[in-house]
C-alpha cells in the first residue's frame, strides 16, 4: 500500500526556494536547533572519530603483529591505546547513539522537536569541543615542560599514573578537561531526552504504547543521570589534586588509589549498558519489521530493560577483582554481575520469539541484527566467565578481557549500529544504501571481526597481558597475534566501503520513498527526509504500531492491545 | 439496516507532565550523584589525614548561616505563591529576602574559610581533611553561587517590573533547584559538622 495516502501527511506544501550559497548552508548548520540536523551532526562527528579511532587501533595491531616489532615507540604505543579507548567510548559510541536518539525519539513520539532545542544544540557543541580538546593535546599537551604530548595513562587513567609526578606536562589535563566538557554535554542530552519522552508525546501515546526504541532511550538517559556525574566528580578531584595540591589519590598523604578505581568504574560499568541499551533499541525495532510480527513480549522487554538499568548500577567492582577486595565484596559483585545476565537473556529470548514463525526478510538491517544476536550472546557468555571472581583472578588484565569487551562493543554495539544505519539511512537522506556494496561490507566485516576477536581470546588464555608494548618470540603468542592483525585489515576495508557506500548512495542512490521497509512506527509516516516541522498535523495514535493501524483499517492493533 | 454502534468515548484531555519540572528533577538526580561521590570521599577519608589540623580542632558549627539558608527555602516558596496570586509587592519582598539569605550564607562560608586559612593554616593542600573539606563545602558553595546568580537576574527583572504571573512556572522550576541546594546543605552539614567532628 502506498504510504502517500496515509492521513498523517508530512509536507504541508511544496516550498520552492532558490538554491542557498555554501556560506548560507554552513551558517544554517552552525546555528541550527533542529533535532534532525543536530542528530546528523552527532552521527557525522562520530563517524569521523570512528575513522580516527580505527587508525589508532590499526597502529596498535601493526605493532603487535610480530614479536619485537618497532613500528612505533613505546611512548607512542601508550598514547595510541589511551586515545583509541577514550575516542571510541566518548567520541564515537556516545555521540553516534545520541545522534540516533536525537533524530528518532521526537519522530517516533510524534513531536516536532526535542523538549529543549537550544539545550540540545548546546549539548552537541559541548561534546564536539570536548573531542577537539582531546585531540588538541597533540599540539598543546607539551605545555612548558616539553614532556608528553598526548594522554598516555590508559582510558581509565588509574592513580597514581595521573599524578603530577608521573604525568608531566598537560596531556592528562587535556584528557580530564575534555571528558568534563563532553560530560556536561551528555548530562544536557540525557535531561533533554527524559523531558522529551515524558512531556512531548503525541495524543494517545501512553507510556505503554511507546515504541521500544523510545522506552530504551528513556532508560539509557535515566542511567546517564546516575552515572555520568560520578565521572565528573572524579575528574574534578583529579584536577584538584593536579592543580591545587590536593591529596584525593595521593597515597603519600594518606589518599587512596583504589578509590579512583571505584569512582571511575561506578561510571565505567553502567556506561557499557548505556551504550548497549540503545543498540537493544535498534534491534527491537528492526527485528519485528523484518520478521513481519509485532515484538514478542513488549511489557517484559520494558521490564527487563528497567531491571538492567537498576542492577547494572551495582556491578562496577567486577573490574577490580584483581586489586584484592574482601571476600564479601567479591561475593556481592559476583552475584550482581551474574544477576544482570538474567534480564539480558530474557531480551535475547524475546528477539528469538519475535523471529519464531515470522516471515523473515533477509535485508541488510536484519542481517546485521542476526549477527548482533549471536555475537552478543557469545560476548555475554565470556562476560559470565569473567564475572566469576576466581576465573577473573586468572585472566584479569589479559587479552581475554580485551577480546571479551571488543566482542561486546564491536560484535554487539557496532553490528546493531550498522543495522541501524542501513535501516534509517533512507529516512534520513531519502536514498537507499546500495545493496551490493552493503553485502560486501557485511561479509567482509563479519569475516574480519571473527578473525580478529575470536582469535584474540587465545593469547589471553595463554597469558598475554593487555597493554604490553611487545613480546618475546617463542611464547606461542606470535601466530595468534598475526592472525588478529590480519583480521583488522578486513574490517578496515569493510568500513571504508561503508563510508564510500554512504557518500555514493547519498548522491546516486535509489530514491527511498516515505516507507521503504513497510514499517509501523511514526517516523515512516512523514516524508524522507522529514520536513523541519516533522508532521504537518500532530498525529494521534491508538496502538504500539500506529502505521499498521492506518495501513490495515480492517484489522487494527488497538482492537487487541 | 443499521448496525449497533458503540459511541466512541469522549476523548480525555491529553495532559503530560511539565517539561520544565521533569528536566529540573532529572538535573537534580544528576547533581545528587555528584554530591554523593564527594560525600562518600569525605566519609572515606575521615580521620585518615597524616597531619593536623583535625576537624575537631578547627571547625565551628555554622548555626546562623545554616538557619539563614534553610529559611530561604520558605521565602522562595512564599515568593512563588505570591506571584501566582499576582501580589507583586509581596513577591518582590520574599524574593529579595531569599536572595539576601542566600548571600548571608555565602558570606558566612567566606568568613569561615578566611578564619581556617589565615588563623588555622588549613588549605586545600594541607592534609586530606583540607582537601575533602574544601572540595565538598566548595562544591555546595558553588551551587549556592549559581543559584544566587539566577535569583539575582530574576530580582533585577522583578524590580524592573518585568516579572508577572505568566512567569510563575519558570520561577517554580528555579525554586526546585534552590530547594535542592538547601536539602544538600542538610546532608553536607550532617556529614561535615555532626558526624565528621
Amino acid at each position: 500500500m502506498s504510504s502517500e495516502s496515509l492521513p498523517i501527511s508530512g509536507l504541508a506544501g511544496l516550498e520552492t526556494k532558490p538554491r542557498p550559497t555554501w556560506i548560507e548552508v554552513l551558517h544554517e548548520w552552525l546555528v541550527t536547533v533542529d533535532h534532525k540536523k543536530l542528530g546528523i551532526m552527532y552521527i557525522v562527528y562520530a563517524l569521523v572519530f570512528l575513522v580516527v579511532g580505527g587508525v589508532e587501533a590499526t597502529i596498535l595491531r601493526i605493532q603487535l603483529a610480530i614479536p619485537h616489532a618497532h613500528f612505533v615507540s613505546p611512548q607512542v604505543f601508550n598514547r595510541m591505546f589511551t586515545m583509541h579507548g577514550t575516542t571510541m567510548i566518548f567520541f564515537v559510541a556516545m555521540p553516534v547513539l545520541f545522534g540516533f536518539a536525537n533524530y528518532l525519539v521526537p519522530l517516533m513520539i510524534g513531536a516536532r522537536d526535542m523538549a529543549f532545542p537550544r539545550l540540545n544544540a548546546f549539548s552537541f557543541w559541548l561534546t564536539a569541543f570536548g573531542g577537539l580538546l582531546l585531540y588538541f593535546s597533540f599540539l598543546g599537551g607539551d605545555g612548558l615542560y616539553g614532556a608528553g604530548s598526548t594522554p598516555d595513562v590508559g582510558w581509565w587513567a588509574y592513580a597514581p599514573l595521573t599524578s603530577v609526578a608521573f604525568s608531566r606536562g598537560h596531556s592528562t589535563d587535556y584528557w580530564t578537561i575534555s571528558l568534563l566538557v563532553s560530560g556536561f554535554g551528555t548530562i544536557g542530552t540525557a535531561v533533554n531526552i527524559v523531558a522529551t519522552v515524558l512531556s512531548m508525546r503525541c495524543p494517545g501515546m501512553t507510556l505503554g504504547k511507546m515504541p521500544l526504541l523510545v522506552w530504551l532511550n528513556l532508560v539509557m538517559s535515566g542511567m546517564l543521570l546516575f552515572t555520568i556525574t560520578p565521572l565528573t566528580a572524579a575528574q574534578l578531584m583529579l584536577m584538584i589534586d593536579r592543580y591545587m595540591g590536593g591529596h584525593f589519590f595521593d597515597t603519600q598523604a594518606g589518599g587512596s588509589a583504589a578509590i579512583w578505581m571505584h569512582f571511575f568504574w561506578i561510571f565505567g560499568h553502567p556506561e557499557v549498558y548505556v551504550l548497549i541499551i540503545p543498540c537493544f533499541a535498534f534491534v527491537s525495532e528492526i527485528v519485528p519489521v523484518f520478521s513481519r510480527k509485532p515484538i514478542f513480549g513488549y511489557p517484559i522487554m520494558v521490564a527487563a530493560t528497567v531491571c538492567i538499568g537498576f542492577v547494572s548500577l551495582s556491578v562496577w567492582a567486577h573490574h577490580m577483582y584483581t586489586i584484592g577486595m574482601t571476600s564479601y565484596e567479591n561475593a556481592f559483585f559476583v552475584l550482581t554481575t551474574l544477576a544482570v545476565g538474567v534480564p539480558t537473556g530474557i531480551k535475547i529470548f524475546n528477539w528469538l520469539g519475535t523471529m519464531w514463525g515470522g516471515k523473515i526478510r533477509y535485508e541488510l538491517p536484519m542481517m546485521w541484527c542476526l549477527g548482533f544476536l549471536f555475537q552478543f550472546l557469545i560476548a555475554g557468555l565470556t562476560g559470565i566467565m569473567l564475572g566469576a571472581a576466581p576465573f577473573d583472578w586468572q585472566l584479569g588484565n589479559s587479552y581475554f578481557v580485551v577480546a571479551h569487551f571488543h566482542y561486546v562493543i564491536v560484535g554487539g554495539i557496532l553490528f546493531a549500529l550498522f543495522g541501524a544505519f542501513y535501516y534509517w539511512f533512507p529516512k534520513i537522506t531519502g536514498k537507499m544504501l546500495d545493496k551490493k556494496l552493503g553485502h560486501w561490507h557485511f561479509w567482509l566485516f563479519l569475516f574480519g571481526f571473527h578473525m580478529t576477536f575470536d582469535f584474540m581470546h587465545i593469547p589471553g588464555l595463554l597469558g598475554m597481558p593487555r597493554r604490553i608494548y611487545t613480546y618475546e618470540a617463542g611464547r606461542g603468542w606470535a601466530i595468534w597475534n598475526l592472525i588478529v592483525t590480519i583480521g583488522v585489515f578486513f574490517q578496515a576495508v569493510a568500513v571504508l566501503m561503508f563510508v564510500f557506500n554512504m557518500i555514493h548512495s547519498y548522491f546516486r542512490g535509489r530514491v527511498a520513498g516515505n516507507d521503504p521497509w513497510d514499517a509501523w512506527t511514526l517516523e515512516w509516516a512523514t516524508s524522507s527526509p522529514p520536513p523541519e516541522y516533522n508532521f504537518a498535523v500532530i498525529p494521534e495514535v491508538k496502538s504500539r504500531r500506529p502505521l499498521w493501524d492506518l495501513k490495515h483499517p480492517e484489522d487494527p492493533d488497538w482492537k487487541y492491545e | 439496516m443499521t448496525l449497533p454502534q458503540t459511541m466512541p468515548a469522549a476523548p480525555e484531555a491529553w495532559t503530560l507532565p511539565s517539561k520544565g519540572r521533569v528536566a529540573m528533577f532529572s538535573f537534580i538526580v544528576a547533581e545528587t550523584s555528584i554530591f554523593t561521590i564527594f560525600v562518600v570521599a569525605y566519609l572515606f577519608y575521615l580521620g585518615k589525614s597524616l597531619s593536623g589540623p583535625t576537624p575537631r580542632q578547627v571547625l565551628e558549627v555554622p548555626i546562623f548561616s545554616t538557619i539563614c539558608l534553610l529559611s530561604s527555602s520558605i521565602t522562595i516558596h512564599l515568593a512563588v505563591h505570591y506571584l501566582r496570586q499576582a501580589k507583586y509587592a509581596a513577591f518582590k519582598l520574599a524574593w529579595f529576602l531569599t536572595f539576601a539569605l542566600g548571600a548571608i550564607f555565602l558570606i558566612g562560608t567566606g568568613i569561615e574559610w578566611n578564619k581556617l586559612i589565615t588563623v588555622d593554616g588549613l588549605t586545600i593542600s594541607t592534609n586530606l581533611f583540607g582537601t575533602t573539606y574544601y572540595s565538598l563545602v566548595g562544591l555546595h558553595a558553588s551551587h549556592v553561587t549559581g543559584g544566587l546568580i539566577a535569583l539575582g537576574i530574576v530580582l533585577a527583572l522583578a524590580l524592573a517590573g518585568k516579572v508577572n504571573e505568566k512567569h510563575e512556572h519558570h520561577l517554580d522550576v528555579l525554586s526546585l533547584y534552590w530547594h535542592f541546594v538547601d536539602a544538600v546543605w542538610v546532608v553536607v552539614f550532617t556529614v561535615v559538622y555532626v558526624i565528621g567532628r
